[in-house]
């Protein structure tokens, strides 16, 4: 039997398609570029800039004089904290946003995040846990408010609008709990309650880092496992089942991990405003839709991050918290994606 | 070429949550031809074909696809066999012509293979057979209604099933456009002998179309066959709730029904009017 691969055939189906996935891997590149620029600016760049090879020198242990300090203990353990934290808040918030076609459906604005913080503030104020234990917490909380939003929004009809708007309500319940656990606690400082606040790196170290990571690796290979039929449920769940999509299951799972990141990620430099909202729009303005929202979501939220914490350190007149800083940035889109989706009924 | 494929259901029962639509479904969709499903709205034309899919649990009974329990079979293993176009899928926004077709290769595919030549090939006869593989690189939103409707035509082709289902897919298009959908499966059948099953809600174009006529109306399954022996004055009546007359296409010389109304139905319809 003879093969015979008819290229002429094959043209416009494979031409289309790799066009589409040209740009997104370009996209992907120059984000990644960007993002390791970000880091390298924050990692030699502070009230000084140290030379290049000084720093260098301290990453690689080698004798870079008073430079070790400022890198290896300063600069290093925040930049990392911002990197895998803007990842999980990026995959997180796009594989909702997703998940339920719509960007309003961040777990920033649904209460997930209040809840994982919310959760992380009593476990450190009323049960003086510490590490592990406060992100089992805060998981565990983030988990039920997603049942428990599920389940009050649920019923036919509507039921994207109806999540929103009781998470939304959820929400404001929960950060007032962490309020109110605040001012219980009258050994904080006003940056540590901040961070609960708003989100903050302040004082990040790097045995904070390690449980984000292994967060990032466990349930973002959830999500990498579950993508292609997360992708195939924006066609609506009658044609994704028809595919041979078990669309409860996926849904079970996409949760599952998206909750994980969220609250790891919380539960190590709060609820950083606004940056799993952010990043999924802009995602998918940049990959127009397709298949990569995700990675290119993630990449979004880590640069997000990076350059929201180097700003409010040294660019601003105040030195402010990166979530005050994101918040500012994510308030206008909120308002404007709001009066959008009034007119159109926006879509992810 | 495809597979003759055995399709049907044992006293099947079909709703949501508890409340059941269909009762005691018993009916076998013939093998390489074309069914048409038609009923009033909201009679559960929907809810059956979405049950046969495997898209609905039955409420009981069975589907039954070459005698296996379809609702125990898995999910890729029937995407491999049964193709669906719902009745209002989601476009998701931006998607092209190409990528929503590609979307179709997706049960042929396991957690970590890859696109490969079979796919392109698969999209490509998809993008033919519907004639829209010049529209490939297209956005989905910037199609007209009847392109769209040949684009998912193609993503359901590009499955390359045996059995395609299809919910409603001539609605939302001009009467041209509606034959030229039609046309095109009769094409797919004719070339592939594709089994095809669908819901129409023109019982005239579905007369035309279908070798095999299912009606549905007050819970179950009114009567079914060729569409000579289904398309009656009685069973419209019954069906719709409409009079009309059964009179002979000119066209195809199979049976056509004209509507009776109140106005502007000549004597017959001041009859009916009368009887009222
Ligand atoms: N997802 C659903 N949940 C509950 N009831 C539904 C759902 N979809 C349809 N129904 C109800 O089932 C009945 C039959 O609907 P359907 O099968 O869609 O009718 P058709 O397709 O013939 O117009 C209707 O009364 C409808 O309200
Ligand atoms: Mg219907």
């Amino acid at each position: 039997m003879t093969l015979i691969i008819d290229t002429q055939a094959a043209a416009p189906a494979s031409h289309a398609r790799n066009r589409g996935t040209r740009r997104a891997v370009i996209v992907l590149n120059m984000l990644g570029l960007c993002l390791v620029g970000l880091i390298a600016l924050t990692l030699s760049c502070g009230q000084g800039c140290l030379p290049p090879a000084h720093v260098l020198a301290a990453l690689t242990g080698a004798d870079a004089g008073g430079a070790d300090f400022v890198v290896n203990d300063l600069r290093l353990p925040r930049a990392l904290m911002s990197l895998v934290v803007g990842l999980c808040f990026g995959l997180g918030g796009a594989a909702f946003q997703v998940m339920l076609r719509n960007p309003l459906a961040s777990p920033d604005i649904i209460g997930i995040s209040a809840g994982a913080g919310a959760a992380a503030v009593f476990a450190i104020v009323v049960l003086s846990l510490e590490g592990w234990a406060v992100s089992a917490v805060a998981v565990s909380a983030g988990l039920g408010i997603a049942t428990l939003i599920w389940g009050l929004s649920s019923g036919r009809g509507a039921a994207g609008a109806r999540l929103i708007l009781v998470g939304i309500g959820v929400s404001a319940m929960l950060n007032s709990v962490t309020s109110y656990l605040l001012l219980d606690a009258p050994a904080w400082d006003r940056a540590e309650a901040m961070r609960w606040l708003t989100g903050s790196m302040n004082g990040a170290q790097l045995v904070q880092v390690w449980p984000v990571v292994a967060a990032l690796a466990v349930f973002g290979g959830l999500l990498a496992v579950s993508a292609r039929d997360l992708d195939l449920l924006r066609l609506g769940d009658d044609a994704a089942r028809a595919l041979g999509v078990r669309s409860d299951a996926t849904r079970f799972r996409v949760t599952l991990a998206a909750v994980g990141l969220v609250a790891f990620a919380t539960s190590a430099a709060g609820p950083v405003a606004f940056v799993a909202f952010l990043s999924g729009p802009i995602a998918a303005r940049l990959t127009r839709g397709g298949r990569f929202i995700l990675p290119a979501a993630g990449l979004i939220g880590a640069i997000l991050v990076l350059a929201g914490d180097y700003a409010g350190q040294f660019m601003l007149p105040a030195r402010l918290p990166v979530g005050v800083v994101t918040g500012a940035i994510g308030a206008p889109f909120l308002l404007l994606l709001i009066v959008k989706a009034n007119r159109n009924g926006g879509t992810l | 070429m495809t597979m003759a494929r055995r399709l049907r259901t044992k006293d099947l029962s079909a709703g949501y949550d508890s409340r059941v639509i269909l009762k005691d479904i018993s009916l076998e969709v013939p093998a390489g031809r074309i069914t048409a499903i038609v009923g009033g709205n909201a009679s559960g034309k929907s809810t059956l074909l979405r049950t046969l899919a495997r898209i609905l649990k039955p409420k009981g009974g069975s589907v039954l696809l070459d005698d296996n329990v379809i609702h125990d079979m898995p999910s890729n293993a029937v995407a491999r066999i049964m193709g669906l176009l719902p009745q209002s899928p989601i476009a998701p926004e931006g998607i092209t012509v190409a990528d929503l077709v590609g979307r179709g290769r997706h049960p042929h595919h396991g957690l970590f293979s890859r696109w490969n030549a079979a796919d392109d090939r698969a999209v490509t006869d998809a993008l033919t057979a519907t004639g829209i593989a010049g529209l490939a690189e297209r956005d989905l939103d910037t199609l007209s209604g009847g392109q769209r409707q040949r684009a998912w035509i193609a993503m359901a082709l590009a499955q390359q099933t045996d059995l395609l289902l299809l919910d409603e897919p001539t609605t939302f298009l001009d009467v041209a456009h509606q034959i030229d959908v039609l046309d095109l499966l009769v094409d797919m059948n004719l070339s592939r002998r594709t089994t095809v099953v669908m819901v129409l809600h023109d019982l005239n174009l579905a007369v035309r179309y279908a070798d095999h006529l299912i009606a549905v109306a007050q819970g179950g399954i009114h009567c079914q066959g060729t569409p000579a022996d289904v398309l009656t004055e009685a069973t419209v009546k019954t069906v719709f709730g409409l009079d009309c007359r059964i009179v002979t296409d000119p066209v195809s010389g199979t049976s056509t029904m004209v509507p009776i109304g109140r106005h502007k139905s000549g004597s017959v319809g001041q009859e009916a009017q009368s009887r009222k």
